[in-house]
């Protein structure tokens, strides 16, 4: 196909412009556009020895490590099969050798939980961010964010059902500034047809998959006419050929004027990266909060969860306050990536009756209970339901 | 490059008789039906402004029409407008008409004031929230380029001028208004060079102004305290594209799109407009807009005019015709029409007694 040389030519040319830092992407541009749509799952990486799976653990800073800790305690109770194994970042070095370790180990393992890493204002702006150069390295180009009512959290808000589908690693995050000018500061704001062609049919496939209906592109193209106007016309050709969902597109500043007054005609949604950070944690404040949401990355060959808002929660660290639902679901959805459904429904189970029934909530959606006491109450359910599990 | 630092900005000098001359650009889609809404209750006010209307097609290629929007509004120094309509389907060399205009005329400081309003219900109460964004500059500089084909560039721009110059202005604002506490919103964790100049240039102006409290907050956190807990919020600034989410948001908080004025203020010019530049191409003609942000820009222009008596009049008859939920337009749940609220504002003008026109 002249398409598929013209792609495997741009790859080479911007290629050195980027350096190592989109990974193995000559590859992955020469066979996304084919391989995308023959596969509708992703492999689970091998199990190891025993059938057991091995999972990389990033802690992070802030309440990472606390909530991480939770997690563990909760899937060693549950006896799930999979081991962690922990590799730390610390966020105040500038060398890169830390994060480079955690990417190593993502690539051996395949699957990750991570905390959130912080980045310091003060480090100089060659210390890129931790989180988006692992994002980038491991290409997890698609940040899928489900958000939905909970029954038992009281919100403004109700039934609020939307699946949130945020390109993850170009846009405005493509950390590419200069100041050719003194006092003047241009930021680049990448938009690549590949990339946009890519997570436009990665959020079709889904919404068949989920049997959603709509799809909503997100953009600013009367402004940014050739950027996201490009974005819009991807996600356009990728709608055609899937002609059972609707496609309809907004723009951003309408799309959060609807969102707080009227969320519920939303289904889902498709956008670039900062959009996509704004409308997450719009539709995360709506349905209760950032202890809530559990967020997952995807890529082709990996997948990297974590909480959807990406706090680090400094300010309510070690004081066991931290609400652990939204690592907790993130586990689930590591597990259901592992195919070990059965583990993932006991927990999740769990947690909802624990947030809808019990009504055990911590701080941030209004109770009094504490961390702990929550995973305490989790455990004590999962127990309840008969299935094997460790000594309390 | 030296920033002169005007207090105020100068209304321009009335023409004969004591009366104003303000450009008037009706533009598209609800535009035209409110800003006759606007010369109508202004005519039964007796209000010595008179309108020089210059309509602007947004559907021409030519940039001419603009231009002579331009060179009324430098002639007359303020403006009120609609929005005029950005057809995605025009080639990229087609600028946006309200971008060209606010760009030409350097209004680089767009003002929010989002307050709820007692009659109108909402899901959050007493919301009173100033965002000031900074409106030439960032996002909106529609620099694009494809170098590689299948690559697109867009280009953001900061600059140290002219954070400083909107940082000034919101801290001289809040000062002005006896505000407490200034927010700054950015995004400098990944955009470092950009957005961290900005936060710089605002910690800079912020230790000039001791009795102001100043701190920052990434937009995404922003976003979310927004929808739970708005109250918190006082006095906003921020770059442009930040500066229009957020504002919709606001704007959505405190009862949608119908109740919020906005103005543009530059230097030497004002142009007041709705607060979140809607065009209303489904509800035109329909006699279902609301006219209440169109009215209550209207009464910022007659305050940028120092005509306040005129402009507390009429904010007090539109914030009582709010409150009577009989007249909520179909935007806030109500079965009114536009022309029944205007109505209903001008009996209120006339019960309060000044010198009207026969209705």
């Amino acid at each position: 196909m002249a398409a598929h040389s013209a792609v495997l030519s741009v790859s080479k040319i911007i290629n050195p412009f980027w350096g190592g830092r989109l990974g193995n992407t000559v590859k992955v541009f020469g066979t996304t556009l084919t391989s995308h749509r023959n596969k509708t799952q992703r492999a689970p990486p091998p199990a190891k020895y025993g059938g057991r799976h091995t999972v990389t653990l990033i802690p992070g800073d802030g309440i990472g490590p606390e909530l991480l800790n939770h997690v563990r305690e909760v899937f060693r109770f549950s006896c799930v099969p999979v081991d962690f194994e922990v590799v730390h970042v610390n966020s105040a070095l500038e060398t890169e050798e830390d994060i480079n370790n955690a990417i190593t180990a993502i690539r051996r393992n395949g699957v990750a939980l991570k905390g959130n890493i912080e980045t310091k204002h003060t480090m100089p702006p060659s210390v890129k961010s931790r989180n988006n150069l692992l994002r980038t390295s491991l290409d997890l180009y698609a940040n899928v964010m489900h958000c939905q009512s909970l029954p038992g959290v009281q919100t403004r808000h109700q039934n609020i059902d939307i699946m949130i589908i945020r390109e993850n690693t170009e846009g405005e995050y493509s950390s590419l500034e200069h100041e050719n000018v003194p006092g003047v500061v241009e930021s680049l704001k990448i938009i690549t047809r590949n990339n946009s062609l890519r997570i436009a049919e990665y959020a079709f496939r889904l919404a068949r998959e989920k049997g959603r209906r709509r799809v909503t592109a997100v953009h600013k193209a009367n402004i940014m006419k050739l950027g996201d106007g490009l974005f819009l016309q991807c996600c356009r050709e990728v709608a055609s050929g899937y002609p059972d969902i609707t496609f309809d597109s907004m723009i951003v500043d309408n799309t959060t004027m609807q969102l707080v007054s009227k969320p519920q005609q939303f289904d889902v949604m498709v956008m670039p990266n900062l959009y996509g950070n704004v409308v997450s944690n719009v539709c995360a404040g709506l349905v209760g909060g950032p202890g809530l949401v559990p967020g997952a990355n995807y890529g082709r060959d990996y997948a990297v969860f974590e909480t959807a808002t990406r706090n680090t929660g400094k300010s309510i660290a070690d004081k066991n306050i931290a609400n652990p639902t939204a690592m907790l679901l993130a586990g689930c959805m590591m597990l259901d990536h592992l195919k070990l459904h059965d583990h993932a429904s006991s927990i999740r189970n769990a947690i909802f009756t624990t947030m809808n029934e019990n009504r055990l909530h911590t701080a941030d959606i209004g109770g009094q209970g504490t961390t702990s006491e929550v995973v305490q109450s989790v455990m004590r359910i999962i127990q309840s339901k008969g299935q094997l599990t460790a000594e309390f | 490059i030296k920033i002169s630092l005007v207090c105020a900005s100068q209304p321009p000098p009335a023409q004969y008789g004591g009366r104003h001359t303000v450009t008037l650009i009706p533009g598209d889609g609800i535009g035209p039906e409110l800003a006759n809404h606007v010369r109508e209750l202004f005519r039964f006010c007796c209000v010595p402004v008179d309108f020089e209307v210059v309509n602007v097609d947004s559907t021409m290629a030519s940039e001419d029409d603009i231009n002579n929007a331009i060179m009324a509004i430098r002639r007359n120094g303020v403006a009120l407008k609609g929005n005029l309509e950005t057809n995605h389907n025009l080639p990229p060399s087609y600028k946006s008409r309200n971008n060209l205009l606010r760009t030409t005329l350097d209004l680089y400081a767009n003002v929010m004031h989002c307050q709820s309003l007692p009659g109108v219900r909402t899901r959050h109460r007493n919301i009173d929230i100033m965002i000031i964004r900074e409106n030439t500059e960032g996002e909106y500089s529609s620099l694009e380029h494809e170098n590689v084909p299948g690559v697109v560039e867009c280009l953001k721009i900061i600059t140290r001028t002219k954070s400083l110059r909107i940082a000034d202005y919101a801290f001289r604002t809040a000062r002005e208004k006896g505000r407490t506490r200034v927010t700054a919103v950015h995004k400098a964790n990944i955009m470092k060079l950009g957005d961290g100049l900005f936060l710089e240039c605002c910690k800079e102006v912020a230790s000039g102004y001791p009795e102001i409290t100043f701190d920052s907050m990434i937009v995404d956190n922003t976003t979310m305290q927004l929808v739970s807990r708005p109250q918190q919020f006082d006095v906003m600034v921020m770059p442009n594209l930040y500066g229009n989410v957020v504002s919709n948001v606001c704007a959505g908080l405190v009862g949608g799109p119908g109740l919020v004025p906005g103005a543009n203020y530059g230097e030497d010019y004002a142009v007041f407009e709705t607060g979140t530049r809607n065009t209303g191409k489904s509800i035109a003609n329909t006699n279902t807009a609301n006219p209440t942000a169109m009215l209550l820009a209207s009464c910022l222009l007659l305050d940028h005019l120092k005509l306040h008596a005129y402009a507390n009049m009429i904010r007090r008859a539109i914030l009582s015709t709010v409150t009577e939920t009989r007249l909520h337009t179909a935007d806030l749940g109500g079965q009114g029409s536009t022309s029944e609220v205007v109505q209903s504002i001008m009996k209120a003008v006339e019960s309060t007694g000044p010198r009207t026109l026969s209705l």
